[in-house]
């Protein structure tokens, strides 16, 4: 975009560039380190934090109502049945890992192209990251009936000689999504130890100081430890970039590899990742908004940061868009009459509500107001957009799953789906449970990486020999 | 506990990283090899300065991720070919392509956890106590704002009142004595 069109005077954007700028001009290395420091330090809890933590909390009962009573009943009291095998459970672990994906791409994918402006977000999309495996991982388990022996799903020695059969998605499924969560909290770790430093360091309280004291590992900022600690930053991001991708790959396989229609398709493991990356942004933009907006952070989470996001959805938006009319092409291409009768009764069939509810939530809305730069730098629609979006995305892992499955084969076996109560409960009690897990991470841990941010400053630069030498 | 008695070495505090990078790269010039800087953020022109240019923590990685890789191959191998071997409408038991999904997880995964936990370890982390934290300024600049040299004793060239005023000519914050 022109530089012309932008009001320069715009304390926001820097003139040299034209662009919005990464953080704040006024900020100082002790300015970053106290604020985010008072947020978690501050022995006083917020009253709002307090409120929406016991909504929360709330919705993670809901869930541990629904679970115990799963476990006490079994999985018919869910609204799965033949012909749709799959319902809730598997839609909503689709929908929390795609989220999770976003928060890997800022963490470990920008990082390798150097886009520092995701320094500041960075920490809290990866903890996004984490609490939406632990809610996506959690679906599987309780899925699988008998919760109690989903052990077996890994290869251990047993006294019975029964071994994982290696052949298949669903055991991929375990290792990429184990392997995910491992080194997502690993990554997480790592940066967060030399901000414990600082907090061991700054904490007035004994306990804190103890706490953070051994989470820091005794972190002393040695130019040493820090050499590596890059070089292992850079090879964890190198690390889970082709991780991340490899996730959602496996987890379109589950469906890839089946010989239905409208899930049997080469298109899926493209069209899952960039879907998985198009709701995680969402999802960073719904949780960043309000807390830019509670902790004053507007000069570390910039407009330029929301602007960013706008650009990476639209982008993503589009692949997504692809991959819808791919599969309508195919469905006539093809000339299988299963596929093209999928297709239009995923359309027009009796729930064909849900396929224009994800057309008009992830295509028609958010594909025709991103492209303007002031639509994106509007922060309340940048808001309405990320709900609109994770709704869309949720709708298109129902229609994924739920349209292929209802109409069967033969007429006599066609059936129907209707969640019941307890598919709403634990899906709800998910979201409380990952709100009450990032309220818990914004409280105690620290959110935006202080060591990264101190990076962006114009303190940080060094200065050339020669002009140092003058200014001597 | 302290592991030893006397001084660990001194400290000289500075404002800003450029002041840091030209004393530590001057020290480095005057043949100091037992020297340290303390950085709140990482300040890749100090490492340089004092002769630091290659960590280990990429080899680590390597060895890590080819045996994660290795070892999760020659398990499903051994596991579909001799522990519990599946006839299936006559395929092969070694259907290596299968195989390899999780073995590349698992590269990843093992690779992963030897860069992080090798970076520690190459640190010498954890190390809960250490002799700069007994310094009185140490504590509140070095992961906040300000940027440290340390000249330690262990250094042949290193003497209490010397080494204090050649510091001095670097004009820091302060120099102070650091004890075990």
């Amino acid at each position: 975009m022109a530089t012309s069109e932008i009001k320069i005077k715009d304390p926001g954007i820097d003139p040299a560039t034209g662009e919005f700028r990464v953080v704040a001009p006024e900020l100082t290395f002790r300015s970053v380190t106290d604020k985010i420091s008072h947020i978690v330090l501050t022995p006083h809890t917020p009253l709002g934090w307090l409120a929406i933590f016991g909504i929360a909390g709330g919705g993670a009962t809901l869930l541990l109502v629904a679970v115990t009573w799963l476990f006490l009943k079994g999985v018919g009291i869910w609204a799965i049945t033949q012909p749709v095998a799959w319902g809730f459970a598997i839609i909503n672990f689709v929908w929390w890992i795609g989220i999770g994906h976003a928060g890997t791409l800022i963490s470990a994918i920008l990082l390798l192209f150097k886009q520092s402006w995701r320094n500041s977000i960075s920490r809290f999309a990866e903890a996004m990251t984490i609490f939406a495996v632990v809610c996506a991982g959690m679906f599987p388990l309780i899925h699988v009936g008998r919760p109690w022996l989903g052990y077996w799903l890994f290869p251990l020695p047993f006294t019975m000689n029964v071994w994982p059969q290696f052949r298949s998605p669903l055991l991929w499924d375990v290792f990429a999504v184990s392997t995910y969560a491992t080194i997502s909290v690993v990554f997480w770790y790592v940066g967060m130890i030399p901000d414990f430093g600082t907090f061991r360091d700054r904490s007035q309280s004994k306990m804190g100081q103890y706490i953070y004291g051994m989470l820091s590992w005794g972190w002393r900022g040695s130019v040493r430890h820090w050499m590596r600690y890059e070089t292992a930053s850079l090879l964890l991001a190198g690390l889970a970039t082709p991780l991340v991708l490899s996730v959602h790959t496996v987890i379109s396989f589950d469906f890839a590899v089946a010989v239905l229609p409208g899930w049997h398709t080469t298109i899926f493991p493209p069209y899952f990742v960039a879907g998985a990356i198009y709701s995680g942004f969402a999802m960073v933009l719904t949780l960043a908004i309000p807390l830019r907006k509670f902790y004053h952070l507007e000069s570390m989470v910039t407009e330029r940061h929301i602007d960013n996001m706008g650009k990476v959805m639209l982008a993503t938006g589009f692949i997504v868009a692809y991959g819808y009319g791919m599969e309508a092409f195919m469905a006539w291409y093809s000339a299988s009459h299963w596929e093209a009768f999928m297709f239009w009764n995923r359309m027009f069939g009796p729930m064909g509500w849900s396929y224009w509810v994800l057309i008009t939530c992830n295509l028609a809305i958010p594909l025709t107001t991103l492209w303007s730069r002031k639509l994106r730098t509007n922060i309340p629609f940048m808001f309405f957009i990320s709900l609109v979006v994770n709704t869309g995305m949720w709708f298109e892992r129902f229609v994924i799953v739920v349209t292929s499955l209802y109409r069967d084969f033969l007429p006599s076996a066609w059936g129907t789906y209707r969640a019941t109560k307890w598919d709403y409960m634990t899906f709800i009690g998910t979201l409380g449970l990952f709100t009450a897990l990032f309220l818990l991470f914004v409280r105690f841990l620290p959110m935006i990486p202080m060591n990264e941010v101190r990076m962006l400053l114009p303190g940080a630069k060094i200065k050339p020999k020669a002009a140092v030498e003058a200014g001597n | 506990m302290p592991a030893r008695e006397g001084t660990y070495g001194l400290l000289a505090e500075f404002d800003t990283p450029s002041d840091l990078v030209r004393a530590a790269r001057k020290a480095h010039q005057d043949g100091w090899r037992r020297l340290d800087c303390y950085t709140p953020y990482p300040v890749e022109e100090a490492a340089e300065a004092i002769g630091f240019h290659r960590n280990k923590v990429p080899l680590v990685t390597l060895i890590g991720g080819l045996m994660g890789g290795a070892a999760m191959f020659a398990m499903e191998t051994w596991i579909s070919v001799v522990a519990y071997p599946l006839n299936i409408a006559g395929r092969p038991t070694y259907s290596w392509p299968a195989f390899v999904v999780p073995a590349y997880e698992w590269t990843i995964l093992w690779a992963g956890l030897s860069a992080a936990f090798g970076m520690l370890a190459l640190n010498r982390l954890p190390a809960l106590y250490h002799p700069l934290f007994n310094a009185p300024n140490f504590r509140d600049g070095a992961t906040t704002d300000k940027f440290f040299l340390c000249l330690e004793a262990l250094d042949p060239k290193f003497d209490l009142l010397e080494t204090k005023q050649y510091l001095q000519s670097f004009a820091p914050v302060s120099v102070v004595e650091v004890e075990y």
